[in-house]
């Protein structure tokens, strides 16, 4: 049980998807301008990478594996990845339409958030079973939409500043970033 | 620039050169370049993966049908990938095991499909290889000088040679996560000031937004900013 808390605290909060393994920049740039839009494609993320990692799990578990086919992973988690988002975009656009519009065109952009593909090779990787590896799906999202919840509240404060003109769009905003992972590796002194 | 072969290198090398210019296949840029040789093996497995995706995919531009063909290119690339990364770990396993991750994460790479998109079903094999060659070697540059200064900065050693003198504390900052960020961001803050136009301004100006990787949505939400800007007034 206290290694399945630790795969979570671990994924988002000490090994920080973005401000640490520096994956899904792109989504983390450019969608992290308004809160709202930052905090529903946080919530698209989580759910997206949730089920990638347990549908990936299963595939590599019961398929791949046992017939000697793991070095097809690669291509096998990419289409996956790219068939669920396209479901989650029909479920959202049916379900919630106020939250698929807040999305627009950000939500198909999850397949090229490597984020995701890169949780799925990483579980593999660590050997991790099927409920070590949604959890640590999960606990990876997480702290991507903590990332870019915080990243967009620190933006709309700069938004107001009158900053120097080659440091206006994406410098301020990477250097924002790396006092965020500053901060952030103040959680690898964690005691665990 | 007669020689349209030549002018394709010349684009990549340096006129639309992909990090620096396009700010695209940012996430390897970040994490890999802490050491300047990681830089060069990254690089380098991007390019021959760029090179072969170009021209199988520029090969196959007539028979791929317009509606399936993201799905054809994923595909594609994501073989020659696994090709690539079988290869590296039977013949270069130091290499592998430096990049790790990141190596299968060549397929998600937008410099990749976004030239397989913009360049290479439109054009030629022959020009779509030399097309490849640019953008390959631009991204090898640019990752292999954000590493070089890490590396100096935050060791003291370029290639694993020391060149700062001992007695100079390297600042350990700079080959940790942060580094990462000031580096590109100093880099784009010097690009800015001597006025070189990213390719995203450019096409803020315009008011296109071509291509289908994630670097559009920065260039859709600085150009809708740009319009309020210009309602308010």
């Amino acid at each position: 049980m206290k290694s399945l808390i630790l795969i979570i605290i671990g994924g988002a909060l000490i090994n920080n998807v973005v401000l640490n393994q520096f994956l899904g920049i792109c989504s983390f740039l450019g969608v992290s301008k308004q809160m709202k839009a930052s905090a529903s494609l946080g919530g698209a993320v989580i759910f997206v990478i949730t089920i990638a990692s347990a549908v990936a799990s299963l595939l590599y578990d019961f398929v791949l594996a046992p017939l000697g086919m793991a070095f097809m992973k690669t291509i096998i988690f990419i289409l996956v990845i790219a068939a669920l988002v396209q479901i989650v975009e029909m479920f959202l656009k049916k379900k919630s339409p106020a939250v698929y519009k807040a999305l627009g065109i950000y939500l198909p952009l999850i397949t090229t958030n490597c984020a995701v593909l890169g949780v799925a090779l990483t579980n593999v990787q660590n050997g991790y079973n099927f409920i070590e590896s949604v959890l640590a799906g999960f606990g990876t999202a997480v702290g991507f939409t903590l990332a870019i919840v915080l990243l967009a509240g620190i933006r709309s404060r700069i938004h107001e500043e009158d900053l120097p003109a080659p440091l206006r769009g994406a410098p301020i905003v990477m250097i924002a970033a790396a006092l965020m992972s500053i901060a952030f590796m103040g959680f690898s002194g964690l005691a665990l | 620039m007669k020689n349209k072969y030549i002018e394709r290198l010349y684009n990549g090398l340096i006129k639309e050169n992909p990090t620096l210019v396009l700010m695209l296949g940012m996430c390897p840029t970040l994490a890999v370049s802490t050491r300047a040789a990681n830089g060069i093996g990254m690089g380098l497995s991007t390019t021959a993966v760029l090179i072969l995706s170009n021209l199988v995919i520029s090969l196959l531009r007539k028979v791929i049908p317009d509606q399936v063909r993201l799905p054809s290119y994923i595909v594609i690339v994501a073989s020659l990938v696994t090709v690539t990364e079988l290869l590296m770990e039977a013949y270069l396993p130091s290499v592998f095991e430096a990049l790790g991750i990141y190596i299968p994460l060549i397929v998600v790479n937008c410099i990749i499909l976004g030239r397989a998109e913009a360049y290479a079903n439109k054009h030629t094999p022959l020009l779509s290889v030399m097309d490849g060659i640019g953008m390959g070697l631009g991204f090898t540059i640019a990752l292999t000088l954000a590493g070089l200064v890490r590396e100096v900065l935050g060791n003291g050693t370029a290639f694993g040679a020391q060149v700062l003198p001992e007695e100079i504390e390297p600042i350990g900052i700079f080959v940790q996560p942060p580094g990462a960020f000031i580096v590109i961001a100093v880099f784009i803050i010097i690009m800015n000031a001597i006025g070189i136009k990213t390719r995203q301004r450019k096409l803020v100006e315009q008011d296109v937004c071509d291509g289908n990787c994630a670097s559009c949505a920065l260039i859709c939400e600085e150009k809708n900013e740009l319009k309020e800007e210009a309602a308010k007034e």
